[in-house]
């Protein structure tokens, strides 16, 4: 165990999957020299050499490309977009080609790469580094999506990711990438995918979050619990696969739900989370599900403050749920 | 006149589009004025004044030069470092100081990250982050401006990392199928954030990759105002007689950081940067117009006190002037707001009201 930031518990979880196996390697822009913008991958091209540790050029279409055909010759790529914000030139090899080409194939071609990008606003990044297109890659059939907020689940959902047998988009939250910090288990580390952790058990209302989210949504539990409203709050860890008996479970025994997120919430995934509820816990329900998310417009660079959740506005839906019913 | 691209890497200044000293002069004072920015604008950064910083210091001559050889009725699709055009098109400075902050007077509303403005007005089409996609766009209005058989052209903007785009090359294509009448003007700084030019491409020289598409790429010396007027005033030329685009690889280097998020000695050396800076484009210039005797030292430190006086002027009122109103986050994603936004933008309102929210 060590205590470390999630930026540095992406980086173990790198370094321990290119020790682990000669055909992991990762590839993307200023990955290498630079240690990447973030700083994820310092350090792996003195250990690891050139050869697996890629600067590419400025093209995601070529980033995504040649891992896609990498993998499908039996090397593992990990590959970095930036940030998620500029990963749409890749799009069509994303959900055209790697999402599909198992089945298109009738399983003769897996294609397993796993994507990292950074997501997410808060870090005063405007509409180009701060956006949270989840949702999108969700909606593609195919893609695993997973996005940590500890320390510890970005090293062990990474590992996971890399020892998958299929595509995964690795969502880091980079504005905790330095303020989320804990303790990792060293070596081999994994968590598994498709199972939601509990940050803190409640029994009054139940709140699910991801990513960067954990932190306001645990802040206005403690808030909450200071005039008795006892709230659970639910990391969902990976979105593909979700945790439904988690979710199911909890709005059993709490009987109401507030989905967090800060993409924009038409669509988002919280609608996802909230059909099944409604589907599936419906008559548990003692009030409708609220959802706090970012608005429907474009990220905005002067006033994200505002437009992102935070806290009290987290606090506000779980009073208006608990008030109902 | 600008050599085809594979045969010189510089070409020599031009004596088809000379330059008088007035020309000279105005043009130094905005390249003065550009760098001056810079460096106010990198310490406003350091002080937590302004959030972020894209620094254009040693891209002077070359956007300069090539700004004042465009009419203003010509359009500008820019990407975040074109500083030295906003200014030659008599962008003011406060404007630009506006949009750094986000404040009430931002042209575009707090909308974007310092750097990505956007001045219809000065035909300075709105930058973005995203990589390269000007260049088609740039492409299609030059399109459009066949259609409508105007004498103008488009010029767009571009650095050495872009040319690994899909846009450049699908806009470059697009360009040579219509002989469009768009100037593709690439500032090849020798480094996308810190990856070298040699690690972008294979090939000899960034212009050359015009070839491929149909028409003629060219190299000039970026640090030199003569060298890149002349190339893009007769690129412009052979574009207004429908003799289409020109690429232009201007040769420059930047001197300072990607952003002000990057920490450039991780990836490159003290020394080369210094022995780039021995040709630093302002000192060229001024060089040349000291000799001409077109620049004295009074002229010059009367425009160096102009130019202090005009930056901190232009800060203090950016500083002063309001804040941005909390509710224009809900104009501007559609013409008119749709049902959902409206309902969510009175829910914002009692949320701001109660102070759930706080600007
Ligand atoms: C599509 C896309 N990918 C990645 C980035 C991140 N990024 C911002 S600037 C940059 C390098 C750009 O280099 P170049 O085109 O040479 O322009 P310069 O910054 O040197 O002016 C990169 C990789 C981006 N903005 N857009
Ligand atoms: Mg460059």
């Amino acid at each position: 165990m060590s205590e470390m930031t999630l930026v540095q518990a992406v980086n173990r979880g790198l370094f321990e999957a290119m020790k682990q196996d000669p055909d992991v390697l990762v590839l993307g822009e200023d990955v290498g020299v630079d240690g990447g913008v973030f700083r994820a991958t310092d350090g792996l091209i003195k250990e690891y050499g050139a050869e697996r540790v890629i600067d590419t050029p400025l093209s995601e279409t070529g980033i995504i490309g040649t891992a896609v055909g990498m993998a499908l010759y039996g090397l593992k790529p990990v590959a970095e977009i930036q940030f998620l914000d500029f990963i749409y030139p890749a799009f069509d090899q994303i959900v055209s080609e790697l999402a599909k080409f198992r089945f298109r194939s009738g399983g003769q071609y897996p294609c397993h790469v796993v994507i990292r990008a950074p997501y997410g606003g808060g870090i005063k990044g405007g509409v180009y580094h701060s956006q949270s297109t989840e949702a999108y890659f969700c909606h593609t059939a195919g893609l695993k999506v997973a996005i940590p907020s500890t320390p510890a689940d970005a090293k062990g959902l990474l590992l996971t990711a890399i020892h998958d047998e299929d595509p995964v988009m690795f969502f880091e939250p980079k504005r905790i990438y330095r303020t989320a910090t804990g303790e990792v288990p060293d070596g081999d580390y994994r968590v598994p995918f498709g199972q939601a952790r509990t940050v803190r058990e409640g029994e009054h209302l139940s709140i699910f979050a991801y990513g960067a989210m954990i932190p306001p949504a645990s802040e206005a539990a403690a808030a909450l619990a200071k005039d008795g409203i006892s709230a659970e709050v639910i990391d969902l860890r990976t979105l593909v696969p979700l945790d439904e008996a988690a979710a199911v479970a909890s709005v059993e025994k709490t009987g109401r739900a507030v989905v967090v997120h800060e993409a924009a919430r038409f669509c988002g995934f919280g609608a996802e989370l909230s059909a099944i509820l409604a589907e599936k816990a419906f008559y548990s329900l003692k009030a409708p599900i609220l959802r706090v998310t970012g608005y429907d417009t474009p990220f905005p660079y002067a006033l994200e403050n505002v437009y992102l959740p935070n806290a009290a506005r987290i606090e506000a839906a779980a009073r208006a749920v608990m008030q109902e019913g | 006149m600008a050599k085809a691209a594979q045969s010189a890497p510089t070409v020599a200044p031009g004596v088809s589009h000379a330059l008088s000293n007035d020309r000279l002069l105005s043009m130094y004072r905005v390249m003065v004025l550009a760098r001056a920015i810079d460096e106010r604008c990198l310490s406003l950064q350091r002080q937590g004044r302004i959030g972020f910083y894209v620094p254009a210091s040693g891209q002077e001559a070359a956007q300069i030069g090539c700004a004042a050889a465009l009419r203003d009725e010509d359009w500008i699709f820019p990407a975040y470092r074109e500083i030295g055009i906003a200014l030659w098109r008599k962008v003011p400075f406060r404007a630009l100081m506006d949009q750094f902050i986000g404040n009430s007077t931002d042209r575009v509303k707090g909308r974007q990250m310092p750097n990505h403005y956007s001045f219809r007005d000065h035909n300075f089409v709105s930058a973005s982050s995203p990589i390269g996609t000007q260049i088609t766009q740039a492409v299609g209005a030059a399109m459009a401006i066949q259609r409508r058989h105007v004498p103008q052209v488009t010029a767009t903007f571009f650095g050495d990392g872009a040319t690994s785009s899909n846009d450049f090359h699908a806009g470059m294509n697009f360009a040579g199928v219509y002989r469009t009448p768009t100037i593709f003007f690439c500032q090849n700084n020798q480094w996308a954030i810190s990856l070298p030019r040699n690690r972008q491409t294979h090939s000899a020289t960034l212009a050359q990759k015009a070839e491929a598409y149909g028409f003629s790429g060219v190299v000039v010396d970026g640090t030199d105002v003569h060298a890149v007027y002349d190339a893009v005033a007769t690129a412009r030329e052979r574009a207004l007689a429908g003799e289409g685009p020109t690429l232009i690889e201007a040769q420059v280097y930047r001197f300072g950081p990607h952003s002000t998020s990057d920490d450039p000695h991780r990836y490159r050396s003290d020394a080369d940067v210094a022995e780039w800076k021995r040709k630093d484009p302002i000192l060229r210039l001024r060089e040349e117009l000291r000799t001409s005797g077109a620049l004295s030292d009074e002229t010059e430190s009367q425009l160096q006190e102009a130019v202090k006086r005009e930056i901190s002027e232009s800060i203090e009122a950016a500083e002063g002037a309001p804040a941005l109103d909390p509710m224009t986050l809900f104009d501007d994603t559609f013409a008119q707001r749709t049902p959902r936004l409206e309902e969510e933008r009175a829910e914002f309102q009692r949320l701001l009201r109660e102070g759930v929210i706080r600007p």
